[in-house]
């Protein structure tokens, strides 16, 4: 098998995802097309002709993000017309799973250069505004047991016995670790400012991170999944879950991932084209995984999917010097970190999505590239990467420094 | 004579007359939709005709579908052909051209109202008798006359989901105010004319849906708000149904296609879920059972034929606790004069003043009015006197159970009454035959069991004891259909039928505890088989402490006899919860369950010490299959002693009288849908594993071996 190699990573900061947010103003695809001119002109003005497919994860894609937003925004760029463009939905690990199909086609010997990542503006496109059989078609959402993700992740607190105080200070940590990380740089590397058609900077800092964040002030918080829970959702864990009672909502707003825009973009390739345009590998992709868990309770699928890519690998936990879990919700980490049996001081250093928001289709992109940032920062080797997916899936993909 | 009279007048008026020979009641079959047909056909071949009226010659408008024809059934395609064919019939109404109005002179229910809905305008009597709605769904089936796509067009998918998922039936005002009838009228004439009124005034009206500028109100199924509705409300509805009823998701199917789809592919649709409910096993069951088998009840098949009809004019109730005072309630609720008597005047205040809550509660509902709270409280004497007992023709004891104090007051009211009067006990564990023996007149003697709440429960088992006449049944037969319940007739013997068969689905709950199950899932079992509380909580309902003294009273008995009795395993359960940990039930605040005040009850933290968890937790369908076959296998042993005699009054008494599933369509139906053969198996399975108790009854290794099933 061909090795595939990451050149670069980048990504856009992480605007609030309401109408104050500041990227509410840009389309996404000016977002990716902001990331795909800075990946030109960060790789000794990349001929982009050689870059045979732009893969892009994308978990809403309707109005203007809809169709194959991939294939639009090169030409939008005025990249070479040659470049192809897919996008596709893995919902929330759509930007891994990007990266992921990049690393098969060049690992099969296919291709040689592909641009993957992945793009959300959940300002404009409300999460869920695309309906899908899962939630909207009765007859599947019943024959399921089709419940929203948050009730999942208070149904993983319940079964773990996570309290709230513990959950808020989880949330509470990963504030203080993005705050930091921002304020000491550690973003710098890969963050590319969002600017305007008259180059004009939109936005340069990740702006949803709360690092004066209190566990009281988190206290205060009502649990957002309570009521919908009563209206009938909690019925549909119970029936799975038949040793629970009922279900302690412990989730809200400041523990759960934030609604952000955003974007994230890495170059993979072989190493022949890397040399051909004299450029440096940064890291090999060692192994990629995914897998399905019980759609019900939905965000369990972490410990599962990283096991099996560690398997894969024939390597083990203790392996791996750095972990990026996707802060879907604070249980869905705290039950991975449990489910793998690894010390959370090696897991998501620099915060996660409970700070800096969650652009759906971007995140799995980015975080890989947050976690070898980190690598490089630490002059550590390996790390793997891993979110929880809708209607139950995990993904998980291992790096090595090269 | 035709079915459907066709009469045009001088004004071009047709109006067609359902009126199906020699039936009380039009129902849909093709002997009305054949001749139905050619008169539709008349009318779009007559240029003359200026509008339409459809009524009927019944009381009633039209009641539905044919069940019988539909419950013969087994082939979809058929189901589906027939379903197609109604529809196109009603769509050729709808687009003929001319004004049609449905003058609802009665009930249309089911396909009668999905005919009415086919009609540009809908004008009903406001008759309180009159019921409007689509109730398929308690039959297993679904609205196949487009009924899944007009309503919800008609009104919005919002309010026409819930009227369809539970079948709700409405008065002539609901259905007004929510937009399915157009116009009330006082009588047949106001009706008509107004009928005729609409017609002179619309030449040509185009149903909403058929209109081009057609808007869903509320939204079609795209629209955001209904997208939330449908990511809800299949977990609202599985919240109830425990995912037992196709016919509920297939509802959903249909309204939620038929929102996206336009209308006619929405009809076919409809069709095709409409065959899948027809074909399947739940439909059969419930048809089986809720319809054919109750209609037989309910029409006297277990009554004793050749002694008139009997009413019961004056009611003396012995006891005025909640059973008495209860059988109070409804027995004044339907005209009869009651005497409400207890040992002291307080005791008999009291249990009339249940009475005064009940219309207390109505009144604030709206259902019931001060002059209706009064006349009906003006029935019942609350009293300490026997000689007010005097003149009573039925006399029913609901006191204390116990020997001494039944015969004790059996005699001193005995002695007030004329020789015809029937005597009746409430009893529910003392054999009948044994209390008439402190009765003067045995054959006079009988038991009326009812349920609690009495106002709620829609059964009533009547007991035969040894001596008990058939005059004496017949009369007490009577009364249970007086005072609106469904009667079932039992045998004499230990527990009777239903409190016999009861008892071992909260005992195997009980057991499955002992064995180390978990006691949230054993509930969860007990829900998901389709009963309506978990064995656990209906124990602590039922108290422990109660079947503690049923349970010692047992062992006397037999003890006294010089046997011993073989207890089932639940019985340590009991007697664990009752003597070591003082947790006698509900009534005590502590049972199974701890019952904090203002705070919804859960399961007794102490139950995992009491009953450590065992490393084996069995799969949810081992624990569904131990309840329903522990309860399915004792129905069949009832059945094969006789203690009760017809596959009817088995089913439904397994229904109304303790819970049983009402999909499985009662307890033999189940061991039908099964199959007996492979009820067999699985119970010899469970036997081997789990005990004697699951030896299947001789009966069902009989008619398993002979290929016969349960008729």
């Amino acid at each position: 098998m061909t090795e595939a190699f990451i050149y670069d990573a980048v990504r856009t900061p992480r605007g609030k995802g309401k109408k104050d947010g500041s990227l509410h103003q840009v389309t996404p695809i000016h977002l990716v097309a902001n990331l795909l001119w800075a990946l030109q002109a960060r790789n000794g003005n990349l001929d982009t002709s050689l870059v045979d497919d732009l893969v892009l994860g994308c978990v809403t894609p309707v109005g203007e993000q809809g169709a194959d937003l991939a294939r639009v925004a090169v030409l939008y760029a005025d990249w070479a017309q040659s470049v192809a463009g897919v996008t596709q939905s893995r919902f929330c690990a759509s930007g891994l799973e990007s990266v992921n199909i990049a690393a098969q086609k060049i690992g099969s010997g296919f291709e040689d250069l592909v641009v993957a990542g992945g793009v959300e503006s959940m300002s404009r496109w409300a999460m869920g505004s695309d309906g899908g059989a899962w939630a909207m078609d009765p007859r599947v959402n019943q024959m399921t047991g089709f419940a929203p993700q948050g009730i999942g992740a208070d149904t993983i607190a319940t079964l773990e016995g996570f309290s709230r105080t513990d959950v808020d200070t989880f949330a509470l940590h990963s504030q203080q670790k993005a705050a930091k990380a921002r304020a000491e740089g550690r973003f710098a590397k890969s963050l590319i400012p969002v600017k305007d058609l008259n180059g004009m900077v939109v936005l340069d800092h990740d702006e949803f991170i709360r690092g004066d964040a209190t566990l009281e002030g988190l206290a205060q918080l009502k649990p957002s999944f309570e009521q919908m829970g009563q209206m009938g959702f909690d019925a549909t864990v119970l029936r799975k879950y038949t040793t629970l009672e009922k279900i302690n909502h412990v989730h809200h707003a400041g523990n759960s991932s934030g609604i952000v825009d955003g974007a994230a973009l890495m170059l993979i390739g072989n190493k022949k084209i890397g040399r051909k345009l004299g450029l440096k590998p940064r890291a090999r992709i060692v192994q990629t995984a995914v897998m399905g868990s019980e759609p019900t309770i939905m965000l369990t699928g972490i410990g599962p999917a990283s096991k099996k890519a560690l398997k894969r690998a024939g390597m083990s936990e203790g392996n791996i010097d750095l972990f990026e879990i996707n802060e879907a919700f604070a249980a869905v980490v705290m039950r991975a970190q449990r489910d793998l049996d690894i010390d959370p001081a090696k897991v998501n250093v620099n915060g996660g999505s409970i700070a800096m928001g969650h652009p759906l289709g971007a995140t799995g992109c980015a975080i890989l590239g947050t976690l070898l940032d980190e690598l490089e920062r630490q002059d550590k080797q390996t790390g793997l990467a891993s979110l929880c997916v809708g209607a139950g899936m995990g993904i998980a993909t291992i790096i090595e420094r090269v | 004579m035709s079915a459907v009279q066709y009469n045009k007048d001088a004004d071009g008026i047709v109006t067609l007359i359902l009126d199906m020979p020699g039936r009380s009641m039009n129902v849909l079959n093709e002997e009305l939709t054949g001749p139905f047909s050619d008169a539709i056909a008349k009318i779009e071949a007559d240029a003359s005709v200026t509008g339409v009226i459809i009524t009927s010659g019944k009381k009633e408008f039209l009641a539905g579908a044919d069940i019988d024809k539909v419950y013969k059934m087994t082939d979809p395609a058929e189901a589906f052909e027939m379903a197609e064919a109604y529809k196109a019939f009603l769509r050729r109404l709808e687009k003929c051209g001319r004004p049609v109005v449905a003058a609802l002179n009665g009930t249309a229910l089911g396909g009668g109202l999905e005919l009415a809905l086919a009609c540009h305008y809908r004008v009903a009597i406001d008759d309180p008798k009159a019921k409007f709605g689509l109730p398929e769904v308690k039959l297993g089936l679904l609205p196949g006359g487009g009924g899944t796509q007009r309503l919800p067009r008609l009104m919005g998918i919002q309010p026409a989901l819930p009227l369809m998922l539970e079948g709700k039936e409405l008065k002539a005002a609901q259905a007004r105010q929510q937009g399915i009838i157009h116009e009330l009228a006082t009588d047949k004439e106001d009706m008509l004319a107004k009928a005729r009124a609409w017609i002179a005034a619309n030449p040509k009206p185009v149903q909403p849906w058929d209109d081009k500028k057609f808007k869903w109100p509320g939204g079609d199924s795209k629209s955001p708000a209904n997208a939330q509705l449908w990511a809800i409300a299949p977990s609202m509805a599985s919240a109830k149904s425990y995912g037992n009823y196709p016919a509920v998701t297939n509802i959903m199917s249909c309204v939620f296609e038929g929102g996206i789809t336009d209308f006619d592919t929405g009809c076919r649709v409809e069709s095709r879920y409409f065959a899948n409910c027809v074909v399947s096993q739940v439909s059969k069951n419930m048809i089986g059972s809720l319809w054919f088998q109750l209609n037989g009840i309910n029409k006297g098949s277990s009554r004793p034929q050749g002694f008139e009809r009997s009413t019961v004019k004056k009611l003396g109730i012995l006891g005025a606790g909640m059973m008495g005072a209860g059988i109070a309630y409804v027995s004044a609720k339907v005209g009869i004069e009651c005497v409400l008597l207890d040992t002291t005047q307080d005791a008999a205040d009291k249990g009339k003043a249940y009475s005064a809550n009940l219309l207390d509660k109505d009144m604030k509902k709206g259902r019931q009015t001060q002059a209706g709270k009064d006349e009906l409280l003006a029935r019942i004497k609350a009293t300490t006197s026997y000689d007010d007992l005097k003149g009573c023709d039925l006399i029913i004891e609901a006191v204390f159970e116990d020997r001494g104090i039944k015969a004790d007051v059996t005699r001193k009211a005995e002695a007030q009454l004329e020789k015809t009067a029937v005597f009746a006990s409430n009893t529910s564990t003392l054999p009948i035959t044994g209390l008439a023996e402190a009765s003067e007149r045995p054959k006079n003697f009988i038991g009326l069991h009812f349920f609690s709440p009495v106002d709620k429960m829609p059964l009533v088992e009547i007991i035969v004891g040894k001596k008990t006449s058939k005059e004496t049944l017949a009369r007490g037969f009577d009364y249970v259909q007086q005072i609106r319940k469904t009667p079932i007739v039992v045998n004499d013997s230990r527990g009777f039928y239903t409190s016999r068969c009861f008892g071992t689905y909260p005992m195997e709950g009980l057991t499955l505890l002992a064995e180390g199950q978990h006691p949230r899932a054993i509930e969860m079992a007990g829900l998901q088989a389709g009963m309506p509380v978990g064995p656990l909580a209906v124990q602590d309902e039922v108290s422990l402490s109660l079947s503690m003294h049923i349970i010692e009273q047992t062992r006397k008995d037999y003890a006294a006899e010089g046997k011993t009795v073989a207890e089932h395993p639940g019985v340590a359960v009991t007697e664990k919860m009752v003597k070591q940990l003082d947790r006698p039930g509900k009534k005590a605040g502590k049972g199974f369950y701890d019952y904090p005040a203002g705070a919804p009850k859960h399961l007794w933290a102490g139950l995992a010490e009491a009953f450590p968890l065992a490393e084996q937790q069995l799969p949810q369908q081992e624990m569904i299959d131990r309840l329903l076959y522990a309860q399915a296998n004792e129905a069949a042993k009832c059945h094969e002693e006789g203690v009760v005699e017809t596959v009817a009054d088995t089913n439904i008494g397994s229904i109304f009288g303790w819970g049983f599933a009402p999909f499985q369509g009662g307890a033999l139906q189940f061991i039908n849908a099964v199959g007996l053969e492979n009820f067999v198996k699985r119970s010899k399975q469970l036997e081997k594993k789990y005990g004697a108790r699951f030896k299947p009854a001789k009966l069902l290794v009989k008619m398993a071996k002979e290929g016969k099933r349960f008729e």
